[in-house]
């Protein structure tokens, strides 16, 4: 198909029906193309690189642009004798952490960049090894203990300023990372991250495996969107292949993904209550997710559902839907229960309003995604602009605040509970007749696919290679954490420090998925 | 006057051995109230002889002021404990008994715990010793507004005087006193490190007050940390007691009323702790930077009783 973005004339190829579409650029042209995407009122979802010298090219580079005409995947092949390509973190500033990661990982350069620090490297590799390269061992060398880890964080000068170092170990059982304030009494001044702690090499493991294992690897890249990324792996794999899959397991897959949803908001709720110290939120919100949990393990044998979505379809199917929309019906009267208390709780919604506050017009320029962007008036949803089966036939109502605070991001997860509730009614009450799976072709030949599926954190993107001999030659799975961490660091601006738990829990971002 | 100093030791005794057991009974009424399975009521003894039994790990530039500040705090509050009256009025710490020097005792464990704490030079310690002297140096005056509406019904800052005034003297409703308790349970809170000033049970360091102070520490000074802090809610609660609820604490030398006053003290207790986990339970924790109004509140509140005593009482 041939459009235009802005002023740019685009080939489009389409990835079998979805609102997929790639793009083959000149690295020299990156700059225009995300120009004219941003000036259109696209956002830049995520960039990876690809070592694409055992098929005869350089260094791939790739981006996923989110714009009105869809998701576009834009590759530039970068030679590779000197990979390098423009940078463009001036245009899109989420680019910068996955730039200086694609250098970390692959030795890609982005020249002109302001920040060239090292981001995923810390001391488990060398200077100049690039672990991600087709030729690095699979099992790196084991690192050496004397090794410091230099970063040089940026210091705020001036009187009465001094900094707060933050982890990576916490004093509760949470994943790791470091946070490093800069503050004046207790008012911040600024924050800086540093993440990479639980980085485990997913991308390089990936490589090699056969199909059906690289979705239970997929679905561990963070657990608790599970489903979200198998799903998105597996749609992946079904573009690459192009292969439809039966009605019944993709509603089956949605039926999981929300109530992942669910599950997720439902524990991020009461542990919001537990960060203003009203443990009664707590214990209630939590009594509901253990109640979900468990009738999970009953329908699908996992609290989690793990391993339910592989490629192909679904391995279990819904046995007792009964059980399923009793808990629904009890959900929805008590959470609305719940949410009286959270909203005319006076100590409660002093802590929530006016806290943590990233304004609707710095959520645009920072590509806030997801739940958090949706908080900040982003009014993108996957499941609402580009729906794939079964979204397209369920109509989900997106949730949306423009205040930006603690409390807008409760007040979204709260809608969207209310919303999964609906969609798990409507998706048992129609779920089609149908076999749960379809078998898997075999590839002939290098196939490429993109899958893309609106996790409760945000757009979760996998990227699938399957090279000649069938099996996974490259894997990138995208958090939406990746561009919603520093929209942190701006959240806390102004705030005090004892606050920034509960704006931190407010975004609940993943460390797992952001480190690979 | 042996019979006043055996009185003594065993009052001191009693508040020692009871202390852990008030917490335990104030962490089990909070489990009910949310509908959580209630910890055994002894846990706090657990927790403490566990701690006495560990090897104590000290940080690297740990001074002895970091070694021998729990052992101080813990006098403070054994000594404080020991001279307001519980059981019985009048025993021979009592000329000791003095409202003011007892707010001087509570600041001299503070001030050690702060000193301690910033001694390792960790953020943490350093961060909570801020926080502590900010929400001090606003709860102590309220706390001695609230000692000096009381001392103005009896004449004396001695509690002994207080109490005898309150209890055993001829019965009459003082509207100041109202003013002044609920100044005192605001003052309580923050010097208690409780909810809605601080959250004793959190484990986000960032927003700690006390607990940021104690980080570093473990094993034995640990313990003597936690037993102090015990030893800190008792009294307060018996002093809250003392001055607001004083009937059933036995006159002087009157060694019949002892068992009645046993019985008395651990009903007003056992209320005062489900109160207190109510009050918990339906609170959130405050923005820090509100601590100075709540407080500031509870300062006007004991300014308040101070004038209604002069305006109704006198």
């Amino acid at each position: 198909m041939d459009t235009h973005i802005g002023d740019i004339e685009l080939t489009l190829t389409p990835q079998g029906g979805s609102a997929v579409w790639r793009f083959g650029l000149a690295p020299e042209r990156l700059p225009a193309f995300a120009r004219a995407i941003q000036e259109e009122g696209g956002q830049l979802l995520a960039l990876w690189g690809s070592d694409d010298r055992h098929l005869g090219r350089g260094f791939g580079l790739h981006m996923v642009f989110l714009s009105s005409q869809g998701l576009v995947w834009t590759q530039a092949d970068l030679p590779a004798a000197a990979p390098e390509y423009p940078d463009l973190a001036a245009i899109f500033p989420q680019a910068e952490r996955m730039q200086r990661a694609a250098y970390d990982l692959l030795g890609l350069r982005a020249s002109g960049a302001v920040d060239g620090r090292k981001w995923l490297r810390h001391t488990a590799w060398g200077e100049d090894e690039y672990p991600l390269r087709k030729d690095a061992p699979s099992q790196p060398p084991p690192a050496s203990p004397t090794q410091a880890d230099a970063y040089p964080f940026i210091r705020v000068a001036g009187d009465g300023v001094h900094e707060i170092p933050v982890g990576p170990i916490h004093a509760g059982v949470i994943e790791p990372g470091h946070f490093r304030f800069s503050v004046v009494g207790d008012k911040v001044l600024r924050l800086e991250e540093r993440l990479g702690y639980t980085h485990k090499g997913i991308e390089k493991r990936f490589e090699g495996m056969d199909l059906s294992l690289g979705a239970r690897l997929a679905g561990r890249v963070s657990g608790d969107s599970h489903s979200a990324y198998t799903w998105a792996y597996c749609m992946a794999v079904e573009a690459a292949l192009g292969f439809t899959v039966p009605e019944r397991a993709l509603w089956l897959r949605a039926l999981l993904l929300e109530m992942e949803r669910v599950a997720n908001h439902l524990g991020d709720l009461g542990y919001l209550g537990n960060d203003v110290a009203l443990s009664f939120g707590f214990a209630q919100f939590w009594r509901l997710k253990e109640d979900w949990l468990r009738l999970a393990q009953r329908l699908f044998g996992h609290r989690y559902a793990f391993d339910c979505i592989v490629p192909g379809g679904v391995t279990t199917d819904l046995g007792e839907a009964d059980a399923l929309l009793d808990l629904v019906r009890r959900l929805r009267t008590e959470v609305a229960e719940l949410k009286a208390v959270y909203d005319e709780h006076a100590g409660v919604q002093d802590r929530f309003a006016h806290t943590g506050r990233v304004d609707p017009a710095m959520a645009a320029r920072l590509g806030v995604i997801g739940l958090a962007g949706r908080a900040s008036a982003q009014a993108w949803d996957l499941r609402v602009q580009f729906p794939h089966p079964p979204y397209d036939r369920l109509e989900v109502n997106m949730a949306t605040d423009r205040r930006g605070d603690v409390l807008a991001r409760v007040e979204v997860r709260f809608a969207e509970v209310f919303e999964s509730l609906r969609l798990i009614e409507a998706i048992v009450q129609r779920l089609p007749a149908d076999p749960l799976q379809a078998e898997v072709p075999h590839a002939d030949g290098v196939r490429e696919g993109l899958g893309y599926v609106e996790g409760w954190r945000g757009p979760v993107l996998v990227a699938v290679r399957i090279g000649m001999d069938g099996r996974l030659d490259r894997v990138h799975p995208h958090d939406p954490s990746w561009q919603n961490w520093p929209a942190l660091e701006v959240g806390i601006l102004g705030n005090i420090v004892p606050d920034f738990p509960l704006i931190n829990k407010s975004f609940n971002l993943s460390y797992s998925g952001h480190d690979l | 006057m042996t019979t006043g100093i055996a009185l003594q030791i065993g009052q001191t005794l009693l508040a020692l051995v009871l202390a852990p057991m008030l917490m335990g009974w104030v962490n089990v009424c909070r489990a009910w109230l949310q509908g959580r399975v209630a910890p055994p009521l002894l846990q706090p003894y657990y927790n403490l002889r566990k701690l006495f039994h560990k090897d104590a790990v000290l940080a690297h530039d740990a001074t002895r002021l970091f070694r021998f500040a729990p052992y101080i705090i813990f006098a403070c509050m054994v000594l404080a404990a020991g001279i307001v009256p519980t059981l019985a009025n009048d025993l021979p710490f009592s000329p000791a008994a003095d409202v003011i020097a007892l707010v001087g005792l509570f600041a001299l464990a503070r001030v050690f715990q702060a000193l301690a704490a910033l001694d390792i030079g960790t953020a943490f310690g350093s961060l909570g010793a801020r926080r502590e002297m900010l929400i001090a140096f606003l709860a102590e005056p309220a706390l001695l507004m609230v000692f000096f509406t009381a001392s103005l019904i009896s004449q004396s800052t001695e509690l002994p005087h207080i109490v005898d005034r309150l209890a055993h003297q001829e019965f009459a409703l003082y509207p100041s006193l109202a003013f002044a308790a609920v100044a005192f349970w605001m003052v309580s809170t923050a010097e208690n490190a409780r909810i809605p000033v601080d959250n004793p049970t959190t484990h986000l360091e960032l927003t700690m007050i006390h607990e940021a102070m104690v980080l570093e520490y473990s094993a034995r000074h640990l313990a003597m940390i936690e037993w102090a802090v015990a030893l800190k809610l008792f009294t307060y609660s018996t002093l809250g007691i003392a001055l607001f609820l004083p009937w059933g604490i036995a006159p002087a030398g009157d060694l019949n009323a002892l068992p009645l006053a046993l019985l008395a003290l651990a009903l007003k207790l056992a209320i005062g702790g489900a109160a207190l986990a109510l009050l918990e339970t339906v609170n959130a924790k405050m923005r820090l930077f509100r601590a100075p109004e709540f407080l500031g509140t509870a300062f006007l509140l004991a300014v308040l009783g101070m004038l209604t005593h002069f305006l109704l009482e006198v």
